[in-house]
């Protein structure tokens, strides 16, 4: 007996009894949908923030003033402005690969306009923090090296800030007030949305450098030259860990640390970023892995019990065609064919249901979800390899059959 | 076995040649079935010899006695043993399947033996929609498909009519004289008079062994298409 026929014979039987093949595949349908559209889920979420990772630029690495949080506890924080624009100047003179560093400072504050008031974060930076931070403008237009050499009273306003200030309206050429400061709106930027914690990234408000550090009580009173954080940009194709080891001992060595003291800087790149957030989707996959082998087991159980059934029902039918010269081998891969068949039938469904689902979360929730192609093809293989395991040992038992016994059973 | 060892057949010696036409007779438990699943393969001898066509069968692998049923014997049962969700066509082209005959010739030669038997035009029907001696000879063209030397019928008229029954010894008859040996289990005189020769057992002992000249089925003209 051939392939094919094997399987057309499979499918002529389980067309026999429909409503008992479908129940009997709903355990693996249940568990392959549930596979696809969890990883669906997951994968879109991940896509997303690998998304907005790689919009932001994997060979930045940003360096901030006072040192990581260690099992706690906030080692050297706010120690008087340990990172200056100087520090910037150096890392872009000394370190090769290093093509931009743009510092910035960071302060939180109301805004006034008019008689609205608006609680927001101001940033002082330079067109090139712009640069690296993917900050685009929609209206108007950003800062220039010219307002950062002139101290110019201008700002660029996030969408969040023109909404809650001018309602919606064209802010261009309106003023805000600072600390009682008045700055002239040149520009609104585009929409950003959430970051990956979940902040507003579009309630912000952004001057020159320089506006800031002159214009904010207290900002500049220890060291004018002070910066909260820098974006340190290497060239393409520039080994990072290297980078940043060098960056580490250059600053070390300007800020004077001795051998055991610890950074009085932090010091972050976006792919450390991504690989925690894999880490994280890793530990949700290992969940997911859980949830579908069970599934797929009680499937397979589910399988083997409806083969035994069968088995026991078409015992005159094994007899027959042992008596017309069926060999054994044939009978047990009628019966193979037949488990796996149902398998991958169930796989199928389960595909096809996983993707409705996942489309129907995306739709609903408004969750990003991708298809993994790889999931689909691992969740099908696997759900083949049930079929054949669970349809081993009712398979072996058709095969074992006595013709003259199996002939005449009832 | 142990102590419930049961000799169901002992010390039968027969010869039977190609082109005859032999009922075998006895009462129930005799042997008869036994004797049967002997010469059809699907037992062998616990002791002696089967030789089939001049070929010692009773020392050849399960595989081999798989081919030599599916080549060189066929069967007709009491019960017709039909597959019920499959045509009549397909039920004729089994033997073939395991055969490895391509998909083609098989409905060309299952069509040519529904025909033989008189089916041609229920090649499509399901067994549920044919009467018992339709149902018989869609068995009997499924035996006949792989052109065996042998066929074994095990009571075939048992759970037929008596013109019903007719009409199959009818075919049997004609398939004889075509060439085909025919051995065959019957309870029923009425039956056994239209083979050649007749076989008694009683308690697994051959006890007669006996020529005659056949009794000409009625309508065997007529069965002939
Ligand atoms: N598998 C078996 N195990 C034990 N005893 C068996 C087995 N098969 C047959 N027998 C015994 O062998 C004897 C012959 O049985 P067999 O089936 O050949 O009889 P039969 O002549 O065909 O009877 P019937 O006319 O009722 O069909 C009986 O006594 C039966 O009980
Ligand atoms: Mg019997």
């Amino acid at each position: 007996m051939n392939a094919l026929d094997a399987v057309r014979s499979a499918l002529d039987s389980l067309r026999a009894s429909p409503l008992r093949s479908a129940l009997t595949m709903l355990g693996i349908v249940i568990g392959v949908a549930a596979v696809i559209a969890m990883v669906a889920v997951g994968a879109g979420a991940r896509d997303q923030v690998l998304r907005q990772i790689a919009s932001l630029g994997t060979n930045l690495v940003m360096v901030g003033q006072g040192s990581v949080v260690r099992s706690g506890v906030k080692l050297g924080a706010g120690t008087a402005s340990s990172l200056t624009e100087d520090d910037g100047i150096a890392v872009l003179a000394e370190i090769p690969g290093v093509t931009v560093t743009a510092p910035s400072v960071r302060w939180g504050l109301q805004v006034v306009a008019g008689n609205q008031n608006w609680g927001s974060v101001l940033f002082g930076v330079t067109p090139d923090y712009m640069d690296a931070r993917d900050w685009s403008v929609v209206q108007g237009r950003g800062l220039s090296d010219e307002d950062v050499a002139q101290a110019n009273k201008v700002v660029v306003l996030g969408q969040t800030v023109v909404r809650n200030l001018f309602g919606g309206g064209d802010p261009v050429g309106e003023q805000v007030r600072v600390f009682s400061t008045p700055l002239t709106v040149v520009g609104v930027l585009g929409e950003k949305g959430q970051n990956t914690q979940g902040q507003d990234q579009d309630d912000v408000i952004l001057v020159p450098l320089s506006t800031a550090k002159r214009n904010i009580p207290g900002m500049a009173k220890s060291n004018p030259r002070f910066v909260h954080t820098m974006v340190v940009k290497l060239a393409d194709g520039t080994d990072q860990e290297e980078a940043q080891a060098q960056i580490r001992d250059l600053l070390r060595q300007r800020h004077r640390l001795i051998e055991g003291q610890d950074d009085d800087f932090w010091m972050r790149n976006l792919s450390e970023v991504a690989a925690t957030r894999d880490a994280s989707s890793r530990a949700l996959s290992f969940l997911l892995a859980a949830v579908a082998a069970v599934s797929l087991l009680v499937g397979g159980i589910g399988i083997m019990n409806i083969m035994l059934v069968s088995v026991t029902e078409r015992t005159r039918e094994i007899g027959l065609r042992l008596a017309i010269g069926a060999r054994r081998r044939d009978i047990l891969m009628q019966f193979l064919i037949e488990s796996t068949t149902l398998s991958l039938i169930g796989a199928a469904v389960g595909v096809l249901a996983g993707v409705g689902t996942a489309m129907v979360v995306a739709g609903l929730a408004g969750w990003p979800t991708l298809i993994r192609l790889d999931s689909v093809v691992l969740a099908v293989a696997v759900s083949g390899l049930v079929g054949v395991f669970f349809g081993l040992y009712p398979a072996r038992r058709a095969s074992r059959l006595n013709p003259i016994e199996a002939l005449r059973h009832e | 076995m142990g102590p419930h060892r049961v000799q169901a057949l002992d010390n039968v010696s027969v010869e039977v040649r190609r082109g005859e036409f032999v009922a075998v007779m006895g009462p129930s438990g005799s042997g008869k079935s036994t004797f049967m699943n002997l010469l059809g393969c699907l037992d062998r001898p616990d002791a002696g010899h089967y030789r089939l066509d001049g070929q010692e069968v009773g020392r050849l692998s399960s595989d081999a006695l798989a081919a030599v049923r599916n080549r060189r014997i066929g069967f007709v049962f009491q019960s017709f043993n039909l597959l019920p969700r499959q045509t009549a066509q397909a039920n004729v082209e089994l033997p073939m399947v395991y055969a490895g005959i391509p998909r083609a010739a098989r409905a060309a030669t299952a069509l040519k033996a529904l025909a033989a038997v008189g089916l041609d035009s229920r090649a499509h029907h399901r067994p549920t929609q044919l009467s018992g001696g339709q149902q018989q000879r869609v068995a009997i063209a499924r035996a006949l498909v792989n052109d065996p030397v042998l066929l074994l019928a095990d009571e075939p008229t048992g759970a037929l009519d008596s013109a019903t029954s007719l009409e199959i010894l009818a075919l049997f008859q004609r398939l004889n004289r075509a060439g085909l040996t025919i051995v065959l289990v019957t309870h029923e005189p009425d039956v056994a008079r239209f083979a050649g020769r007749v076989l008694s057992f009683r308690d697994g002992r051959l006890v007669d062994d006996r020529h005659q000249v056949p009794e000409e089925a009625p309508g065997l003209r007529e069965a002939v298409p």
